[in-house]
């Protein structure tokens, strides 16, 4: 299980929750876990969404691995210049 | 409309070609002669990409005839090395990084090369203010600036 | 992929030292060839038709009297690119910028266009189109805007991250929120507290090279597209969406680029160039005027910021709250959600909270510009920092040190930093000498601080190495300022060669598979982590090789310093085998030797900068000049120090040029006054002093040499160093950039009026 703490404008499509936990290995279950569970977020993840693990930011790795405990942070996907 | 004809000397060479009237040295270099060195930033004479050496008048080909120069003599980057022997400002571009994406590049080194010739030993001030005309987004002019008196040392050397 | 990241702490031969880029002889000679310098057989030329009204519904375009032009080969129009974007917004978005549907929705939008023979039958004919239009009233300014009364631009938009759904649809797109803790209860524990509203104008990215392409598009549906871009897989991936093709059919080859700066991040006029080229049948060469780039590429947000900060007597922050409003031209974009994360990004903060609304305006469709949205969060933020310090009668790097984040820090728009680097950069500054140098009458010194995320993302690079030994590397990422260099010293690197064996090339999109562009700083972090990844399956490769031609076990041969070695007491006599060596023997050996990476590079490593600026304001016309610059900035590992002080000192100088006079100037008619380099006005050679740098290095924990983005964060401290420098010398608080000489004029005048 680990604590996904989403960004201001997410968590209002996620019925206000800021955090929730969700039992997930790698980004990917993540991803489709919180699609099962909160489907108005759904558009956000096929728009792209960033997940922070432990303050290092990461994309589309779906493989990446959520160590139990660590700090999840999902964020919007940026622009860059 | 009519072509002029025109007879000019480009980088020592004599060269000529038909223009149309209204038609700017820079299309005629870059469209006509295939002489790319010059860009078009601006069109207006606004960038100095464009720079080249009329008749030891640094300008913008952008502003002037290419009907113009019959007669006259013509320099461009493309002329600026002897064979592959650098010009010392070229040469000192690349040891000082003096470039990052490099379009300003030509119009730079054209626009050095009239200042070092008019002012051979110029303050950094006075570099400062030969090179106004030519805008670079890149760099913050600071690595251009220490190149032109690097390059201005080793050819007082020369 | 059992290709491992992490930082390893060796010691750099050729990573760190500074040899000549590999592509500068061709650019010193003028041979280097840009977005307009490529030709091809029977090309014609392409001009696009742009709308002079800001806002207007498009009744009806008749081309049949261009279509009849001698000359005229092809002439298009909306109805030449279809949409066959299938849903996908943002890719909607870029096709009606490319070509208006059925509003222009800015001075300078494409409506038509057409090759023809030359440009000079090009030009005849766009006068010979006849569009009808029908005057919609228009909205410019980001506050204007914003309000209900606002004239609307898109009726079908509804502001997305409300709690409630709005009834009326509305011209700000989104809203979106950062923060944590609780700022109201913050406050409440302040003794000081500073609250002030910020302006900034719309900036171009004033790359000198206007977009340019060549399109040949083939009868049996394939097409070639030269293109100046930072990202060519990206604009393949664009205009293969736009016009119906596979991907795959269509070749990308990115030319040099003379500049991009997140202005050549998507396609503009590519789509209109390959769309003429397949109804021409003939190629069609695309060059943008410069008027065109101002009207219709770039630029970034205008925007209006309100910040309130409050602080104990002993100069800790306790809240820390922003109200951002960005605009993004005529179409939704995310500039403002991008300000609301970096704004308070340098700071520790128990309560922050920041609110970002994206507005649409009648201005071109806004695009990322440098370290996009984060320069005007940080204007207004450090400007009210600064201005908090001095209340609190505390030195501002000193209330800034107190205040820094550090490893552990929550971030104010999330997640918990690990080692960072803004304490070391604030530090840096503390006993910089730049910061003790005596100051002359109407001499100010400011300083700031800047965040910056940066990217890894997909990346590919192919190294092959000839029978002579020597090696080339095929990257997939732009090179914009260098990377090329870099990329080669860090094969030479992690190969044990020379600098001068190795030879970066930029490969087209069929060469390579896809990359990422070159954006957010992600050129050199992600391909140097891809090319030392192919180096060291190239070493593999290399040491098998040295095994076969020694006959030994491949796991008794080691790589050092570029050459193969056999380990173990019973192989004593075999000596060494070069790179070279087992080069030349490849043909026999197994074929050619190479190694190959794509991957995903991930942990880019967050970036801040400290920047110093002494500047003069002449109190009698409010002109300013800039005295003194010192930019200090954490870059990781610098691989090639020169191209990253490049990077430092051209951020510096934008920045300047933003801070002090870059603005788009709209008249009440909607039209931009100032599309030239004459009106809009980019800093020249004697406007600037030498930019001194700093460069700090904080290895990057995610990358094997330590490497973390450079490129962006230099321009985001610039305008507010230079707001608080230029406070210090006239004595007045700036809060609307550019700092241009009416306005500081103006400042200065109300404060002599009000001491009256």
């Amino acid at each position: 299980m680990v604590e996904v703490t989403l960004w201001g404008s997410l968590a209002a499509t996620a019925g206000g929750n800021s955090k929730v936990e969700i039992e997930a290995k790698d980004i990917r279950e993540l991803f489709r876990k919180l699609a099962e569970q909160y489907p108005g977020l759904e558009p956000w993840i096929d728009q792209g969404i960033a997940v922070a693990i432990d303050g290092t930011i990461y994309r589309d790795t779906w493989s990446k691995k959520l160590p139990e405990g660590a700090e999840i942070f999902l964020l919007p996907r940026l622009a860059g210049g | 409309m009519a072509g002029v004809a025109v007879s000019t000397t480009i980088n020592g060479d004599t060269v000529e070609f038909l223009c149309q009237a209204d038609e700017t040295l820079l299309d005629v270099l870059r469209d006509r002669l295939g002489l790319t060195g010059a860009k078009e930033g601006c069109g207006t004479g606004d960038c100095g990409a464009c720079s080249v050496i009329l008749d030891d008048r640094l300008v913008c080909s952008c502003l002037v005839l290419g009907a113009e120069t019959e007669g006259r003599r013509v320099e461009t980057i493309e002329g600026m090395a002897h064979g592959d022997r650098l010009h010392p400002l070229q040469q000192k571009f690349l040891e000082h990084a003096a470039l990052q994406c490099g379009i300003c590049t030509p119009g730079f080194l054209i626009a050095a090369k009239d200042l070092l010739a008019k002012n051979p030993d110029p303050t950094e001030e006075e570099i400062r203010f030969g090179l106004a005309g030519n805008l670079c987004r890149c760099t913050g002019y600071d690595k251009i600036v220490r190149a032109v008196q690097d390059a201005a040392i080793v050819m007082k050397g020369a | 992929m059992n290709f491992d990241p992490r930082f390893s702490g060796r010691k750099f031969t050729s990573v760190g030292t500074r040899p000549i880029r590999p592509d500068g002889i061709d650019k010193v000679t003028g041979r280097a060839r840009y977005g307009a310098d490529f030709n091809m057989a029977g090309q014609l030329v392409g001009r696009i038709l742009r709308s002079p009204h800001a806002h207007a519904r498009i009744v009806k375009i008749d081309t049949s009297k261009a279509e009849k032009l001698a000359g005229v080969k092809a002439v298009i129009t909306a109805a030449d690119l279809p949409d066959l974007t299938d849903g996908d917004a943002a890719m909607y978005d870029v096709l009606d910028n490319c070509m208006a549907r059925t509003k222009a929705l800015y001075d300078g939008h494409a409506v038509a266009a057409v090759a023809a023979v030359d440009a000079r039958t090009a030009r005849q004919a766009l006068k010979l189109i006849e569009v009808e239009y029908e005057l919609l009233p228009h909205v410019t300014d980001v506050d204007e805007a914003a309000k209900h009364t606002a004239p609307l631009i898109n009726d079908t938009i509804f502001t997305e991250g409300l709690e409630e759904k709005p009834v009326k649809p509305s011209n700000v797109t989104k809203r979106s929120q950062f923060g944590h803790g609780d700022v109201h209860q913050g406050f409440g524990h302040a003794d000081f507290i500073v609250e002030r509203s910020f302006k900034t104008e719309q900036t171009h990215q004033g790359y000198i090279e206007p977009h340019a392409c060549v399109a040949n598009f083939s009868s049996d549906g394939t097409a070639d597209l030269w293109v100046c871009t930072q990202g060519h897989f990206v604009y393949r991936q664009h205009c293969a969406q736009l016009l119906g093709m596979e991907a795959s059919k269509l070749r990308v080859t990115s030319s040099e680029i003379g500049g991009g700066f997140g202005g050549k991040t998507h396609v503009w006029a590519e789509p209109v160039a390959l769309a003429l080229s397949r109804k021409a049948g003939r190629p069609v060469k695309l060059v943008m005027t410069r008027d065109e780039v101002f009207r219709a590429s770039g630029p970034t947000s205008a925007t209006s910021i309100d910040v309130k900060i409050g602080a104990r007597k002993d100069g800790t922050i306790t809240a820390a709250e922003a109200t951002l409003r960005y605009s993004c031209g005529p179409y939704a974009g995310s500039w403002a959600e991008i300000g609301a994360m970096t704004a308070f990004a340098c700071y520790k903060l128990d309560n922050v909270k920041t609110v970002g609304y994206e507005v649409l305006v009648n201005r071109p469709k806004t695009a990322a510009y440098r370290a996009p949205s984060a320069p005007m969060a940080a204007f207004a933020v450090e400007s009210a920092v600064d201005e908090l310090a001095k209340k609190i009668g505390m030195d501002p790097v000193d209330f800034r040190i107190r205040n820094a984040a550090q490893e552990g820090t929550r971030s104010s728009y999330g997640p918990v930093y690990g080692p960072i680097g803004i304490g070391p950069t604030l530090e840096a500054v503390k006993s910089h000498p730049h910061m003790k140098a005596p100051l002359g009458k109407n001499q100010g010194r400011g300083m700031a601080c800047g965040f910056w995320f940066n990217f890894g993302g997909q990346t590919c690079t192919d190294l092959n190495i000839g029978m002579d030994g020597s090696v080339s590397l095929a990257v997939g990422t732009v090179d914009v300022g260098g990377s090329r260099a870099s990329l080669s010293l860090v094969a030479a690197e992690e190969l044990g060669i020379d600098y001068a064996q190795v030879k970066a090339i930029v490969a087209d999109t069929s060469s390579l598979g896809y990359n990422d562009m070159t954006d957010g700083s992600r050129g050199t972090f992600s391909s140097s982590m891809a090319t030392i990844s192919a180096a060291r399956n190239a070493i593999k490769i290399l040491r098998e090789r040295a095994a076969q031609m020694w006959d030994i076990a491949v796991d008794d041969v080691v790589w050092e310093k570029g050459h193969a070695i056999a380990k173990g007491e019973k192989h004593g006599n075999l000596g060494k085998l070069s790179l070279k060596e087992i080069a030349v023997e490849s043909g026999k050996t197994g074929g050619p030797i190479a190694g190959h990476s794509e991957l995903v590079a991930d942990g880019a490593g967050v970036s801040f900068a400290t920047h110093i600026c002494d500047i003069e304001v002449d109190p009698e016309t409010g002109a300013t000049r800039v005295l003194r610059y010192t930019v200090v900035q954490d870059a990781g590992k610098a691989v090639h120090p020169t191209y990253v002080e490049g990077q430092y000192q051209g951020g510096a100088a934008q920045g300047i040029g933003w801070a002090l006079n870059e603005e788009y100037i709209y008249g009440k008619d909607g039209r931009l006054q100032n599309p030239g380099f004459l009106d809009y006005r980019i800093p020249v050679c004697s406007d600037l002093p030498m930019i001194d740098t700093q460069i700090l290095e904080i290895p990057n924990p995610n990358h094997p040499y330590g490497v973390r983005g450079v490129g962006e964060t230099s321009i985001v401290p610039p305008l507010a160093a230079i707001a608080n420098a230029v406070s210090n010398a006239a004595g007045v608080r700036m809060t609307h950039i550019p700092m241009s000489p009416p306005r500081i004029l103006a400042a200065i005048e109300a404060v002599r009026e009000w001491s009256k």
